[in-house]
């Protein structure tokens, strides 16, 4: 049986907000998006700049997954709303994440291995 | 008039309008289905035996332009939320509007690329580097359509009255869904444009 979410109280409540709520100001969403283009001109820099061609792989991937926080918290809300909502996405990142490294090490870095033997 | 107020609240089962978990779960798995996409891009990198490959063809900061205007389509869709949540129902319009037309800009110079792709060779037949690449981004590009006439039924609707700011969830599922297709070109921008 379904129930309305204004009807609820404590924490569920506060998390589900309802309409007509304020998350952020019109400020705030303006310098995060001032912020996510910024750290691309800064990612293309870095892919251009061959004196950091050795490091270019971790800070390309530290920064992209920096603008993805950025966008997941502030603009889809995930900050303000209910914990739930972060764990049950989180589990679809965390399950494509290792699925997509799992393959990365069988397909390139074991058969590396194997032949390097 | 009191169905019609029920139907202005969020139903729910657990503490969270069901209407956003549901949506919450299918982001979650959309992540998967990307996720193998990308795994077979990545999973193939290098292994073309025939070009053109990568390198050769890409252009960084074409894609980079495309990139930022998808950003900035996300900063307008959190705008039209916002508005609309606030009772203004024309800003709302307009800032859908506004993402509608980012969204197709973003198309439009994808769109380009893949001319220019093609015109070197590089088809979805011609190598696993041609085939897992456009899988990859027509799929994304896919998403970022079907967004595109999302809001426009949105704005369509709001025009007409029949969303305001009690029911403005719909807009931020729809807002939700923009954000993700976002994300997902975040990840793609920098595994297949920027690690060589």
């Amino acid at each position: 049986m379904s129930t309305d979410v204004s009807a609820q109280s404590g924490d569920h409540a506060h998390a589900a907000k309802g309409p007509g709520e304020d998350h952020s100001s019109v400020a705030g969403y303006i310098w995060i998006g001032v912020i996510l283009a910024v750290v691309t001109f800064v990612e293309v820099a870095v892919f251009y700049i061959e004196a950091l061609e050795a490091v270019e792989v971790p800070i390309l991937v530290i920064l992209s997954t920096a603008k993805v926080i950025l966008v997941v918290l502030y603009f889809m809300h995930l900050k303000m709303d209910h914990k739930a909502l972060t764990w049950l996405f989180m589990s679809g990142v965390i399950l494509a994440v290792f699925m997509v490294s799992a393959l990365l090490v069988l397909y390139h870095v074991l058969p590396r291995m194997a032949l390097s033997l | 008039m009191a169905h019609a107020a029920a139907a202005d609240h969020h139903a729910t089962n657990t503490g969270v309008s069901n209407f956003k978990l549901g949506f919450w779960t299918f982001l979650a798995s959309e992540c998967l289905f990307f996720g193998t996409l990308i795994s077979t891009y990545m999973v193939y990198k290098g292994t073309a035996l025939v070009g053109p490959y990568p390198a050769e063809i890409f252009d960084v900061i074409h894609t980079t332009i495309s990139t930022t205007i998808l950003l900035f389509s996300s900063l307008a869709m959190v705008l039209a939320l916002h508005y609309l949540q606030h009772a203004r129902k024309n800003l709302a319009i307009l800032w859908l509007g506004v993402v509608i037309a980012m969204g197709a800009g973003f198309l439009v110079m994808e769109f380009q690329s893949y001319q220019k792709y093609i015109g070197y060779g590089l088809t979805l037949t011609s190598s696993t580097f041609g085939s897992s690449y456009y899988v990859l981004t027509g799929t994304h590009k896919i998403h970022v359509f079907f967004g595109m006439l999302w809001m426009g039924i949105l704005a369509w609707r709001i025009h007409r009255g029949k969303i305001a700011a009690p029911q403005a969830e719909q807009v931020e599922v729809a807002g939700l869904y923009w954000h993700f297709v976002d994300i997902i070109w975040i990840v793609i921008f920098t595994l297949v444009y920027l690690i060589p």
